[in-house]
């Protein structure tokens, strides 16, 4: 069974944005507009998040692509009182909207806080409404809602393979993000497979994680920045 | 039974309220309803809305709901387990005082055991925690632990209420269906009297447990997450001495409030006050000792993440709060309950009303400064909760004040025929116990024997 993992390289990262952007077209994330973004109600299931290093006039900035970072241990799955998140044979973290009942315990648990729930009745700028994403549901207010490392795809992939008669090569399932990633900065695959790029990025010895000391085992590495 | 007769006309006033109303009552009640029907039609506009009506946000996602929650659930600790303690160690001051507890944790139970539900975003989806249920999560182990205590309290509750029960049908006092269904065709045999007394012994040490359960296992909801300022050994303990603390103190407020609009002062004298306050006193040093020992913990390892949280409680946003926190909870009841001569009714009113300030504020500082201090860099607002919230609050406390009010309507809130068996028989009882506990005298044969020695 693969063991989907995601590789970013924060040496080749602008901190453009376009991941984001990629994200909250591809999985239908609602707009929530300038006042209840103001309140701290952004959905972002992919974000940037920067640092500021220094003091003035001496400061780097750093950008650091956020997915969920699909553990192998996940301490959001573990407090689910309804089995609304689990994770799946190939280590992807999903989320059950229909049987979510909105406790919002696994945001809480999260310790990369990267879900987010629907405070308010999803919506979308008038020009977009006419082109969601037929492959994603529309999630109903009241959920919590994640990164699904695009797993739609992954089932398309899987059709288109099985139509063609072959195996499922490397890039036949990549997510939004790392398909829009102008510099190709991000790198996506099964880990466990030595011949995706993602399997041999990993033993970089630039790779981390986050909070590795946490045992949670995420899947997303990330290979340092070097001077 | 002219005997009996004779001593239910001398509780006669506890039977009082019940029978006559004054006016006072029903204006009382109209405000009442009308709080509780606002925070109705705030909660309907959130079903309505969805949760974006309240403050909650990102990354502070639990508030109010989940603070009220512990805090309702921690008041509820007041009755059940005090009266079983009492009750369990013969204390006999208790006899005036059960029931009143008693009430309080029923009501409470009920009113904090709904919050979660005022949380979720899919309350209409509710049933899944019986369909879906996963028992690996602490969620359901607080569903399952509330519901023991709720359907053991209100028992434990209502089977000392029979005789009484029984000797308001016997008075014909209406609604007289009530009555009889209730009284449960109690005649006061000895039997009868064998029987409950047996099942209440059951219920009181069957209770205890069930009750520190339930504490321990809120706390866990916090505890078994790997957040810093949550990931606790200690939270255990810690929110069932929280718990007990402000149960104490809740109780301390009604028997004062009721003891003032029903007369009560025959029966609830200065010294069951003062004793009950002693416990509230001792309750104060244990809960200052575990807050101690978590926060010195935490900051002597300086974690950062640890430290972030221990200094956005400590200097940070929510400093004015922990402070407080720290002088309602300590400093007040410490002052007043260990002088003697502040240790009256107005004073102890003054330490009770400061600890529930201060015992709320604690569950405040719970939950949301590690909320607002995620570890990976986010920017973070301050909670702010909006209407929706402070009058769902509101309403929590209005349901509590009438579901009292109607309580002590319907029934007599000091247990008349445990007050009458502590006139009949505790003197007698307590004299014989205290002669047990004496060295015993020394008995003829070893007397004759000394005397023997001597010869």
């Amino acid at each position: 069974m693969a063991k989907w993992g995601m590789v970013i390289d924060l040496n080749k990262c602008t901190g453009c944005g376009e991941c984001v952007t990629a994200c909250k077209v591809e999985l239908n994330v609602p707009v929530v507009g300038p006042e209840e973004s103001a309140k701290g109600r952004t959905l972002l299931c992919m974000d940037i998040l920067s640092t500021y290093e220094g003091e003035f006039p001496d400061v780097k900035m750093r950008t650091l692509p956020r997915p969920c970072f699909h553990c192998e241990h996940p301490p959001c799955i573990k407090v689910c009182p309804v089995r609304a998140t689990y994770i799946n044979d190939e280590g992807i973290v999903a989320q059950i909207y229909p049987q979510c009942i909105g406790c919002r315990y696994c945001q809480v648990a999260c310790p990369y806080t990267v879900k987010y729930f629907n405070w308010t009745k999803p919506e979308w700028p008038e020009e977009r409404g006419a082109a969601l994403n037929p492959d994603v549901s529309v999630r109903p207010e009241g959920v919590v809602e994640k990164c699904t490392f695009c797993v739609h795809r992954l089932q398309k992939a899987k059709e288109q393979v099985a139509v063609e008669g072959r195996e499922l090569r490397e890039g036949d399932y990549v997510p939004a993000c790392v398909e829009s990633c102008p510099t190709k900065a991000m790198y996506f695959g099964d880990l466990d497979n030595p011949k995706h790029m993602v399997s041999q990025l990993k033993k970089s010895h630039r790779a981390f994680r986050l909070m590795e000391d946490l045992g949670t085992e995420p899947k997303v590495y990330y290979l340092s920045e070097v001077e | 039974m002219s005997e009996r007769q004779h001593s239910t006309f001398e509780d006669e006033q506890l039977i009082r309220p019940i029978e006559q109303t004054g006016p006072g009552f029903y204006l009382m009640v109209a405000v009442l309803v009308g709080v509780i029907a606002f925070a109705g039609y705030t909660y309907i506009r959130q079903i309505l809305f969805g949760l974006g009506v309240t403050g909650l946000a990102q990354p502070v996602s639990w508030g109010f709901y989940i603070i009220n929650f512990v805090f309702f659930i921690g008041i509820s600790h007041a009755g059940t387990l005090i009266s079983a303690i009492l009750r369990l160690s013969k204390a006999e001051w208790r006899r005036p005082i059960t029931r009143m507890a008693e009430v309080i944790t029923a009501i409470v139970l009920a009113i904090g055991g709904l919050h979660p539900i005022l949380d979720l975003g899919r309350p209409d989806r509710m049933l899944h925690l019986f369909t879906e249920g996963r028992l690996q999560s602490p969620l359901l182990w607080d569903v399952t632990s509330i519901t023991a205590y709720f359907a053991a309290s209100t028992v434990y509750l209502y089977l000392p209420m029979i005789p009484d029960i029984a000797i308001l049908r016997d008075r014909g006092t209406r609604p007289r269906w009530l009555y009889e269904f209730l009284a449960w065709g109690w005649r006061g045999t000895e039997h009868q009297k064998k029987v409950l007394e047996r099942a209440i012994n059951i219920l009181m040490v069957m209770v205890i447990p069930i009750a520190i359960s339930v504490h321990t296992v809120i706390s866990f909801i916090f505890s078994m997450t790997i957040q810093p300022g949550w990931h606790s050994t200690i939270f255990g303990p810690y929110f069932v001495v929280g718990a007990i603390f402000s149960g104490i103190a809740a109780l301390l407020i009604v028997m004062i409030a009721f003891r003032k609009a029903f007369d009560l002062g025959k029966y609830l004298k200065l010294i069951h006050f003062q004793y009950l306050s002693t416990l509230l006193l001792i309750m104060s040093f244990l809960w200052f000792y575990f807050t101690f020992a978590e926060y010195l913990t935490g900051f002597y390892g300086h974690e950062p993440n640890e430290m972030r949280v221990f200094l956005y409680k400590f200097t940070g946003d929510y400093a004015p709060w922990f402070w407080m926190m720290g002088i309602c909870n300590f400093l007040i009841p410490v002052v007043i309950l260990v002088n003697p001569k502040t240790k009256k009714i107005p004073g102890i009113l003054i330490a009770s009303i400061s600890v529930v300030i201060g015992m709320w504020l604690e569950r405040l500082i719970v939950v949301v400064p590690s909320l607002a201090n995620p570890r990976l860099p986010y920017p973070t607002g301050i909670y702010i909760p909006s209407l929706t919230e402070w009058s769902l609050f509101a309403g929590g406390v209005a349901v509590f004040v009438l579901a009292f009010m109607l309580f002590a309507k319907l029934f007599p809130l000091i247990s008349i025929w445990e007050i009458q068996e502590g006139r009949e028989k505790s003197v007698h009882a307590v004299a014989e116990r205290l002669k047990s506990y004496l060295p015993d005298p020394p008995s003829e044969q070893l007397l004759s024997e000394e005397l023997g020695n001597r010869r």
